[in-house]
């Protein structure tokens, strides 16, 4: 399988195996006009298997999406054709709008206009829960 | 420009801002007339969006007591939430007319959501099944004046310890405290929810022990916290009739309690508590009433003072 190298973009490389749909749809990249390649179970020293996006275009992305979806996570900005940086991304502190609050008696069921807001709570676990309610978010 | 002090979660004030408001309280319950003109021309906002007749009257009287006057509303219905306007703009409207806010709501989080709307003091009366800080305040404020500490002391807390907030709320604010032990007496289906367990209990290394037998724990304790089946948190009207009655405490059942035990309940009581305790001496129930009107008055000065708008 080949896939064109990109001229302009970002490459979000290892991704845990099994998660770049859902980052796919998380980031929206399923509106954009560009070319985008979901790459899945491809080989890799460090992990046995990840999946890989490319994106043929230097548009920004939502970090704390990618954060909390996939820690750990490379992001490699290509201009050029060159590889002109490189990003090691973390399970992100807060997370707005990322997802939502499932807890029907929270404020931000009735409130629209709020935001999503959850706060990590335990690195460890990877724990978040609502900034209003305190209700754990649901495993992504 | 300084941040604006809120109340909305207990765990909002450090062990020494609890300590200073139960000396606070302390003052107030030894010389009232220090502090009855106090709030003189400051006005108080009870926004009560679901009732809460005794919480309400709690922090009226609080107020008044500190020479201030009181508006507001005690249900949605008497509110402009009738119409459909947001939690943020009634707390930007209210903000214009008092000096500082009392909300409850039945939304969890809508408190919050107002304090961050909100050009006054907000304090937190009640969240749904979320916090209630100020009864915790009033809790902490029985505690200390009935043993003089709230540290070193086996605390059994009785009943509904799943849904009863008041339970969570005072078990977090009482783990920043050192030689506590709780026993957590309840049925199987009402047993505290493990994540108080795994972040509070265990986080603070504090010992505990799950039972179902209330006369065995009875001995060993110091403070017995007991709380109400509350029918409006179940969804199913059978199972709210099957363990409303399984923890009723009786005088017999204090037969092997110690002579200083202090019984404490947030009130309403339904029937978990016999009518012939009240004038057992070791019944604080009624004083922890009281209790809460002074530690609202304590609070309400506090954060007014912290805005700058009280001396």
């Amino acid at each position: 399988m080949r896939i064109d190298s990109i001229k302009n973009g970002i490459v979000i490389d290892h991704i845990p195996a099994g998660r770049g749909m859902r980052l796919y749809e998380l980031l929206g990249l399923d509106r954009l006009e560009c070319s985008v390649a979901i790459i899945k179970n491809a080989q890799s020293s460090q992990m046995g298997r990840k999946d890989i996006i490319k994106i043929d275009a230097d548009i920004p992305v939502n970090l704390d999406i990618i954060g909390y979806v996939a820690p750990n996570v490379t992001i490699n900005i290509i201009r050029g054709g060159e590889l002109v940086e490189k990003r090691a991304i973390g399970l992100p502190e807060t997370l707005v709008d990322v997802i939502k609050c499932k807890n029907p008696r929270c404020i931000t069921s009735t409130e629209q206009e709020l935001k999503h807001i959850f706060r990590l709570d335990d690195p460890e676990t990877r724990v978040y829960r609502c900034a209003y309610c305190d209700t754990k978010a649901e495993n992504k | 420009m300084k941040q604006l002090k809120h109340l909305i979660d207990i765990l909002d004030l450090s062990v020494d801002e609890i300590n200073g408001l139960i000396e606070s309280a302390d003052d107030i319950i030894a010389r009232p007339e220090k502090y009855s003109e106090k709030c003189r021309g400051k006005k108080l906002a009870t926004l009560f969006f679901e009732p809460s007749t005794r919480t309400r009257l709690s922090f009226e009287a609080a107020m008044y007591e500190l020479g201030g006057n009181v508006i507001g509303f005690s249900e949605a219905q008497s509110s402009s939430a009738s119409k459909g306007e947001s939690v943020a703009d009634t707390a930007k409207v209210v903000s214009c007319y008092a000096d500082i806010i009392a909300m409850r709501h039945p939304k969890e989080g809508a408190p919050l959501v107002a304090a961050q709307n909100a050009s006054v003091p907000v304090i937190n009366a009640g969240d749904g099944g979320h916090f209630h800080p100020t009864q915790t305040l009033a809790d902490l404020l029985t505690i200390h004046r009935e043993k003089g500490r709230l540290d070193n002391m086996t605390v059994g807390f009785c009943g509904d310890l799943k849904f009863g907030r008041t339970v969570h709320s005072l078990i977090g604010a009482l783990s920043r405290y050192s030689g506590l032990r709780f026993i957590l007496i309840s049925p199987e289906e009402l047993k505290l929810p493990s994540y108080v367990k795994q972040d509070v209990l265990k986080k603070a290394g504090i010992p505990y022990v799950q039972t179902t037998d209330l006369e065995g724990s009875m001995p060993e304790l110091d403070i017995l916290y007991m709380t109400r089946v509350q029918r409006e948190r179940f969804f199913n009207e059978e199972d709210y009739l099957r363990l409303k009655d399984s923890y009723i405490l009786t005088p017999e059942k204090l037969t092997n309690a110690k002579s200083d035990l202090s019984i404490m309940h947030p009130l309403p009581r339904v029937n978990e508590i016999s009518v012939e305790i009240d004038k057992d001496p070791r019944a604080c129930y009624f004083k922890q009433v009281l209790n809460g009107k002074y530690i609202r008055m304590a609070l309400i000065l506090k954060l007014l003072k912290e805005a700058g708008t009280v001396e």
